[in-house]
């Protein structure tokens, strides 16, 4: 059971029995009031979204969801295959579904499939993926413009802020949870 | 230097926070404001139903330094100012920090209409520039500042009055969702004349018992300063701090001590106005921060 103060982005909680992820997330608090915990929610189903604020005290049931571990294969259209290591057996999320996981998955990425009701609804993957920089500016040495990070595409086509010492070809390590540059893969 | 990315990139923000604390300290030192240190470890925080304070070996850290400084008030200190840490349980999103910088200062003999303009002057000389930009705003920071009631903030972005609210329960929840996003969208604003129970330890309003003496700041939708003619009086002090304890209990907080040693100072405390200031939400300000995380060195999570 999670209470009011577990919420956060990413976080899924069960609404009616149904999974929920949550998409947006804000702590708002006058000074002299009351905590409230401000959220929009995305229905893992049906991808319909709500705007909910609950208060502390409340407190909530995890999303009933099994889930699988498989590998990444590939992209047809906008759906995603893969598989399960054991059983070989292949499955297909499309885009919407996977959310912000799609800016990770690289070919044989070992992600959690997650499953309600006997469908793929969903994937986790790793906090941390090192991926490859397909497209960034050069640094200029000695560039004194006090600009402290750059644009970066990544082999995904994911872009992100990346320190400017980061070059093109390089592989990085991001932080699937918040998105963000986290370190340079040395070697 | 890969590894410390996150550290040196906040370089820039860093020394302008500098700069900003040192203008803050010259103006106070400048108008005659005795600069205080008073400790952050306390046996007695005030009992306020909505504020929790962290337990420190049998005693709290503090989450405002209001009760010690008043103390000061009472013993003649009539102009203090302090930049001091605070701690509050389990507030923690891109606003909020459990450990944050509070400015408060203190004056023997003003009440919250002084404050107001003694805050506009302050932020003045904080920001050395005439207007800042914060989340896509021009904010102009030239006097004088919009004002708006309280009352009047509920009845134009929510069409409901401040009684009904905390009536139905909603108060925060308006605050918060429909009245905050609009103050100090061109100029910063002050709302002020809270509802009497919106205000444990301030003075009600002269003529009218049903208000409190209270004033809030707001720039760009941003709350920064909290402020009140405060309340001189032990025996409603003691009261009002009864119910604060009882609502603490029906929501099934623990129980702080009575801080009994403040409540005797209050009896010689003089007339004054006091304000507390986030001192981090004010560097977020003028340096166009969207996070409470990109004007301090470390985050929590950073540890």
């Amino acid at each position: 059971m999670y209470t009011a103060a577990d919420l956060r982005k990413g976080l899924k909680i069960a609404i009616d029995n149904e999974p929920y992820i949550i998409t947006f997330f804000d702590f708002a608090k006058p000074g002299k009031g009351q905590a409230l915990y401000r959220t929009k929610l995305k229905n893992m189903i049906t991808g319909s979204t709500l705007d909910r604020t609950y208060r502390s005290g409340e407190t909530f049931e995890p999303a009933n969801l099994e889930d699988r571990k498989m590998q990444y294969l590939y992209k047809e259209d906008d759906h995603y295959c893969f598989m399960d290591n054991d059983t070989f057996e292949q499955i297909h999320i499309n885009e919407v579904s996977l959310g912000d996981a799609k800016n990770y998955l690289i070919d044989n990425l070992a992600v959690d499939v997650l499953i309600f009701r006997d469908k793929a609804i969903g994937v986790d993957v790793p906090n941390f993926v090192n991926l490859r920089v397909t497209q960034t500016d050069p640094w200029v040495k000695g560039d004194t413009s006090g600009s402290d990070s750059k644009p970066a595409t990544l082999e995904t086509g994911y872009v992100l802020r990346v320190p400017p010492f980061i070059e093109e070809g390089e592989l990085v390590t991001i932080d699937t949870r918040t998105g963000e540059y986290s370190t340079r893969v040395k070697g | 230097m890969a590894g410390n990315w996150a550290l040196s990139r906040r370089r820039g923000a860093l020394v302008q926070r500098g700069a900003i604390f040192d203008r803050v300290r010259s103006f106070f030192k400048e108008k005659g404001y005795l600069e205080v240190e008073t400790p952050f470890r306390i046996p007695a925080p005030a009992p306020e139903a909505q504020i929790d304070a962290i337990p420190s070996a049998g005693w709290f850290l503090q989450t405002s330094p209001e009760l010690c400084m008043k103390r000061l008030l009472s013993a003649g200190y009539d102009s203090i100012f302090q930049i001091c840490r605070c701690w509050r349980e389990g507030e923690r999103g891109v606003r909020h920090l459990s450990e944050f910088t509070m400015l408060e200062w203190y004056r023997a003999g003003a009440d919250y209409l002084d404050l107001m303009k003694e805050t506009e002057a302050l932020v003045q000389a904080a920001a050395a520039a005439p207007r800042v930009t914060y989340r896509g705003l021009s904010v102009e920071l030239d006097s004088p500042w919009e004002r708006i009631t309280v009352a009047e903030a509920f009845c134009r972005y929510a069409d409901t009055t401040p009684e009904k609210a905390l009536a139905e329960g909603s108060f925060d929840q308006i605050m918060v969702e429909l009245i905050e996003p609009r103050l100090g969208l061109s100029r910063p604003t002050f709302i002020y004349d809270y509802p009497a129970c919106c205000g444990a330890l301030a003075r009600l309003k002269a003529g009218d018992p049903t208000l409190a003496e209270r004033f809030e700041l707001y720039i760009g939708g941003l709350e920064i300063a909290n402020a009140f003619s405060e309340l001189t009086d032990p025996g409603e002090q003691r009261s009002r701090f009864e119910a604060e304890a009882r609502e603490r209990a029906s929501l099934g907080k623990s129980p702080y001590p009575v801080p009994e040693k403040f409540l005797s100072a209050l009896a010689s405390m003089p007339q004054a106005a006091g304000i507390a200031l986030g001192l981090d939400r004010l560097v977020m300000v003028l340096l166009d921060a969207g996070s409470i995380d990109d004007v301090v060195a470390f985050t929590p999570e950073e540890l």
